[in-house]
């Protein structure tokens, strides 16, 4: 939560600045964010490759659990797929980009962003943000009406990190590793699955 | 469009053939750099009058998506619950 507001806060001051015009307006010019973000996608990839967990994790799965990420990403899809046939201005192909960040706000719209513009990208900034905070704040209640995977699912690519404590605390310690396992499954899909939708017309 | 992968692809094999000593200050690094780019994403919507005017309807727009996306994975998730729940959980 903490540090979605920090993130937030470094968007609202680069917001007011844009809107003053206080800034010089050669930084937009250059494909400044395009290098800044190759340079992030390069250190993300650093952290997976030199993360000895990442590959070793996995074996002590219950089998089925393994096919969790899969119905996260299915059910995200049918779901932003729902809502898309309500919204005339946005293709299709915009919802399941932007429903394919699963909570991942910072990494997802910078992509979306560089892909399709500031306002698809403003829209999957904020839409994933809300996702993480859903999550944090609903947790106890999917669990009791949607079992105790509920939370992991909702959590999306967020549940190694800022929505671990909150689904340990509410599905049970016995779900921790599942919950790294959907975490790092999907953190890995986001960058592929966003630029795919991207991709499509 | 996939030079953007390629980086984390050729991320994944440096971090990996440098996997004996751990590269601690990554995740500072990772941090600094979404900061970096999130305040780039500010100025490029506050400079954009454009999105300025229709930010409240991007807002509801993001919260639309935002809750179908998790009741969607929610129900999904249920779903293989009560397939699982059953049988035994245990490792």
């Amino acid at each position: 939560m903490k540090g979605s507001l920090i993130i937030l806060s470094f968007f609202a001051t680069g917001l007011l600045l844009g809107i003053f015009r206080l800034f010089p307006s050669d930084i937009l010019q250059y494909n400044t964010s395009f290098y800044v973000l190759c340079a992030l996608m390069f250190s993300v990839g650093i952290s997976i490759g030199n993360d000895p967990n990442s590959f070793r994790q996995f074996r002590s799965l219950n089998p089925r659990l393994i096919f969790l990420p899969l119905m996260t990403i299915l059910g995200t899809w049918l779901g932003v797929i729902t809502v898309g046939f309500f919204l005339n201005d946005r293709s299709l192909a915009d919802c399941l980009a932007v429903g394919s960040g699963f909570g991942y706000y910072s990494l997802s719209s910078i992509l979306i962003t560089q892909y399709k513009g500031v306002e698809l990208g403003t829209i999957a900034l904020l839409s994933n943000i809300m996702r993480e905070i859903i999550t944090l704040l609903f947790a106890p209640w999917m669990v009791k009406y949607f079992g105790k995977l509920a939370p992991i699912s909702a959590g999306g690519a967020t549940t190694m990190d800022t929505t671990f404590p909150v689904i340990v605390r509410n599905s049970g310690k016995e779900f921790a590793i599942i919950s790294i396992y959907q975490g790092f499954i999907m953190d890995f899909s986001v960058p592929f699955l966003v630029t795919f939708f991207c991709s499509l017309k | 469009m996939f030079i953007v992968i390629g980086c984390m692809l050729a991320g994944i094999a440096v971090g990996y053939f440098f996997r004996q000593q751990k590269i601690r200050s990554i995740h500072k690094i990772i941090l600094a750099l979404i900061w970096l780019l999130l305040f780039l994403l500010g100025l490029e919507v506050g400079a954009n009058e454009t999105v300025v005017r229709q930010f409240a309807k991007l807002g509801f727009e993001a919260f639309l998506l935002a809750v179908g996306g998790t009741l969607g994975s929610i129900i999904a998730a249920w779903l293989l619950w009560l397939s699982v729940r059953n049988k035994s959980l245990s490792k």
